[in-house]
């Protein structure tokens, strides 16, 4: 039996959204900007696809940008709002987030004169909104926090976040804009753009079934942002480059079923975390990373006393996919900065292992995951005595 | 201007009646690098080779810099035997040269073209001097040395060497197993010896499933680098089964010398698939004392389980010299990768750096090492590693 749980890292293609992209391929081919009706087919693509992912977010067309996916869609809403004032200021994010908010956000301060707060989490994976209220200065433009954590599945209190910011925008001149990375949350965890006053929000289409290579960025009517790639002006100038129609296709078809099964996978996934929970901490000295109240689709787990990476292999010749908490480095154990975060020792850390579910997987497959991982616990134990 | 490249080789003219043997293998070795490229014809005449080319020279050279042997290559300019000839074309070549100071330095195998080496040097010097603005002659310290070779097959005009890799023409050297790990050293140790000639196979102690599938591809990923060095774009890479050993060596009552018993491990596999191979020699990555392994002691304990030579090439470099030619060779990006190897998954925490022989043997005592030995060779694998793309085939 194959068993992939490694839905967090990136998906299978859905083969409805396979089937719905391959016209796009060969018969409607066309470059959107070309005027003839080739052109005009991809066009009329895009500019559904834009329309129904619009609806989803309850959002206008206008206010959604293609991108080559989560990485460029939090690097556009990053630098390109801060490339866009006229002076450095100050961003607050937390201490848990994508590198692909991170970096952006050490090269602004490296290089650009930025400053910026890195708010820390409890060891449930969440930050305070009374350290957010605090942190926030005068001169702070920018606010960006996850909703969904990749590694360990916390969810922020956006509603408390939300009105933290609101507060202080109060008389403000400039309003602080907020920017949620929500590429671990689409399709797992409801969000509403216009209750919580989200600016920015990034998605990724490899994550929910689509594939990969294209993402967008919601951008709120009013919020300018410098491009990040200059040249034939599409997406409104804001992202140049000839657009990925049969990705876009793909990225819409995922978000419709995304959306249209969402009660359904939610019930699912709740279902499957439980049980795959619950059997797993019959393994002696195992723990929990991820705090109870996170989202169902990932599970950060660790054995005491082994080396995730080997586990990794072992369970891989068993058809069994799954990911590890940190990164091994050829000369030492290089913990992950989210688990370092959350209070875990390097050893911890070392000995974690990341689960990522998918609605479709079954129980079946839950229960011999879980009896392959609790016995090659006992024979790693075993072996390094 | 240039339609032939003019191949400098220094040490293996040296080497008496082998000469042309060593001859034939640069030029294979040539030939493989210049593969699809454009040119006519390569020749050797003593203690020269020549390519005649199109305009493509610098191609040429590029595709040439990494052939073992090659000491220098200068784009020359080919006329026949005859001084108006050879006077237009030195004017030529050195038109481009201008204002500088310059010498001019015939040579004359031929000793029947009439004008001697020193007449000639006068004879085209005065030439230029006359002809090109600017220039002046410095016979001590010049800037540009203009080289007049007059050959039997025609005179060869050249002002620029660039220089070569030098070393031996790979696989001129005979077989030698080079201990492949995934670090930093051995792809470099690897590459050194087959500067010196050697054809090297590469040997790598897998440990599935406690190293992965990516640190088995990325030694294979340096082998694809190194194949770049063999002269023909290809190496025998063999893979053996080590997982067994590395279980066994838990279990040891001594895990502070897992270190030295692993070693002595791969050692006695080595030796014996060498033997088997037809490979007369093995050659590690071992730089002295940089870690626990290759302290003096470790290395007198560890050698003696083989009897055949063991080559270490970086012995004497230190850490950053060896990343240096990392880089410069280009295997240093995918050394640094992350990926777990044997040593990193089973390091204990206190790896002996003085260990004794005595104490060794007793910690062997406990195992069956032949049967360990024979079941890990058993299980071994060749992998032939060529410069191919495979994804499209």
């Amino acid at each position: 039996m194959e068993v992939y749980l490694d839905h967090s890292a990136t998906t299978p293609v859905d083969p409805e959204v396979l089937a719905a992209m391959e016209p796009y391929w060969h018969q409607h081919f066309g470059n959107p900007s070309s005027p003839h009706l080739l052109g005009a087919e991809a066009s009329s693509a895009l500019t559904q696809c834009r329309r129904y992912l619009a609806q989803a977010l309850r959002v206008y067309p206008n206010e959604i940008c293609f991108t080559s996916g989560g990485t460029e869609s939090n690097n556009l809403a990053i630098l390109g709002y801060a490339r866009a004032q006229y002076k450095p200021g100050h961003i607050i994010t937390t201490a848990i987030e994508h590198p692909s908010v991170l970096n952006p956000i050490s090269y602004l301060t490296a290089s650009c004169g930025w400053r910026a707060t890195l708010l820390p989490v409890d060891s449930s994976g969440k930050i305070d909104p009374g350290d957010l209220s605090r942190a926030i200065s005068p001169d702070t433009v920018l606010i960006s926090i996850m909703l969904v954590n990749n590694e360990i599945g916390s969810i922020q209190d956006m509603a408390e976040i939300s009105r933290v910011i609101a507060a202080a925008n109060q008389g403000r001149r400039q309003k602080i804009v907020f920017h949620v990375d929500a590429c671990q949350a689409f399709g797992s965890v409801p969000f509403d753009i216009s209750q919580l006053k989200i600016d920015m929000l990034s998605i990724s289409g490899h994550k929910i079934h689509g594939p990969k290579g294209i993402g967008l960025l919601f951008v709120k009517t009013g919020i300018q942002l410098q491009p990040l790639l200059f040249g034939g002006g599409q997406e409104g100038g804001l992202r140049s480059g000839t657009e990925n129609v049969p990705a876009v296709v793909g990225l819409a078809k995922a978000a419709q079923l995304a959306v249209s099964g969402f009660e359904e996978h939610a019930a699912a996934l709740a279902a499957l975390k439980t049980r795959l929970v619950e059997r797993l901490l019959m393994i002696p000295e195992t723990f929990v990373n991820s705090p109870p109240d996170g989202a169902s689709h990932i599970v950060s787990i660790r054995f005491e006393g082994i080396k995730a990476e080997v586990l990794v292999h072992f369970l891989e010749q068993k058809g069994i996919y799954l990911s590890v908490g940190a990164a091994c480095s050829s000369r030492k154990q290089k913990a992950s900065h989210v688990l370092q975060a959350v209070g875990l020792s390097p050893e911890q850390a070392g000995a974690t292992i990341r689960i990522g579910l998918s609605p479709k997987l079954t129980m079946e497959q839950i229960d011999y995951a879980c009896q392959a991982i609790a016995a090659s616990v006992a024979e790693i134990r075993q072996i390094y005595g | 201007m240039y339609r032939t490249i003019l191949v400098k080789y220094g040490e293996i003219s040296l080497k008496g009646k082998n000469r042309s043997q060593f001859e034939d293998i640069l030029i294979k070795n040539m030939s493989h690098a210049l593969k699809g490229l454009d040119y006519q014809k390569i020749s050797k005449a003593y203690g020269r080779i020549y390519i005649e080319c199109g305009e493509n020279w610098e191609t040429i050279v590029r595709a040439l810099k990494r052939v073992f042997g090659i000491v220098s290559l200068s784009p020359a300019v080919k006329v026949e035997l005859d001084l108006e000839a050879i006077k237009e074309a030195a004017l030529r070549l050195m038109q481009q040269r201008a204002n500088t100071t310059f010498k001019v330095q015939a040579r004359r195998p031929n000793k029947h073209f009439p004008i001697g080496s020193m007449a000639m040097n006068q004879e085209i010097g005065g030439h230029l001097l006359r002809n090109i603005p600017g220039l002046s002659v410095d016979v001590h310290h010049p800037e540009t040395e203009l080289n007049i070779e007059i050959r039997n097959e025609g005179a060869y005009l050249y002002h620029t060497t660039i220089p070569g890799p030098g070393g031996l023409p790979a696989g001129c050297a005979g077989k030698g197993l080079l201990l492949l790990s995934g670090g930093i050293d051995s792809p470099v140790a690897g590459y050194l010896s087959l500067k010196r000639g050697v054809t090297v196979e590469g040997l790598h102690f897998h440990s599935y499933p406690f190293t992965s599938e990516r640190s088995r591809q990325k030694v294979i990923d340096l082998a694809h680098i190194l194949a770049d060095y063999t002269g023909q774009g290809r190496m025998r890479l063999w893979i053996a089964y080590f997982t067994e050993i590395q279980k066994a060596l838990q279990k040891s009552k001594y895990p502070d010398l897992n270190i030295t018993l692993m070693r002595r491990m791969m050692l006695r596999i080595a030796t014996k698939l060498a033997q088997r191979e037809g490979a007369l020699a093995l050659i590690t990555g071992d730089s002295l004392g940089q870690v626990a392994s290759q302290t003096m002691e470790s290395l007198h304990v560890i050698n003696a389980v083989t009897s055949i030579p063991v080559l270490r090439p970086l012995i004497g470099h230190d850490k950053q010299e060896i990343i240096d030619l990392a880089r410069k060779i280009g295997t240093y990006e995918t050394s640094i990768l992350p990926y777990e190897d044997c040593c990193t998954v089973f390091v204990p925490k206190n790896p002996a750096t003085k260990p004794r022989l005595e104490q060794v043997l007793a910690a062997e005592a406990q195992y069956d090492v032949d049967a360990l030995v024979d079941e890990a060779l058993a299980k071994t694998e060749s992998v032939a590693v060529s410069s191919a793309v495979q994804i499209f085939s």
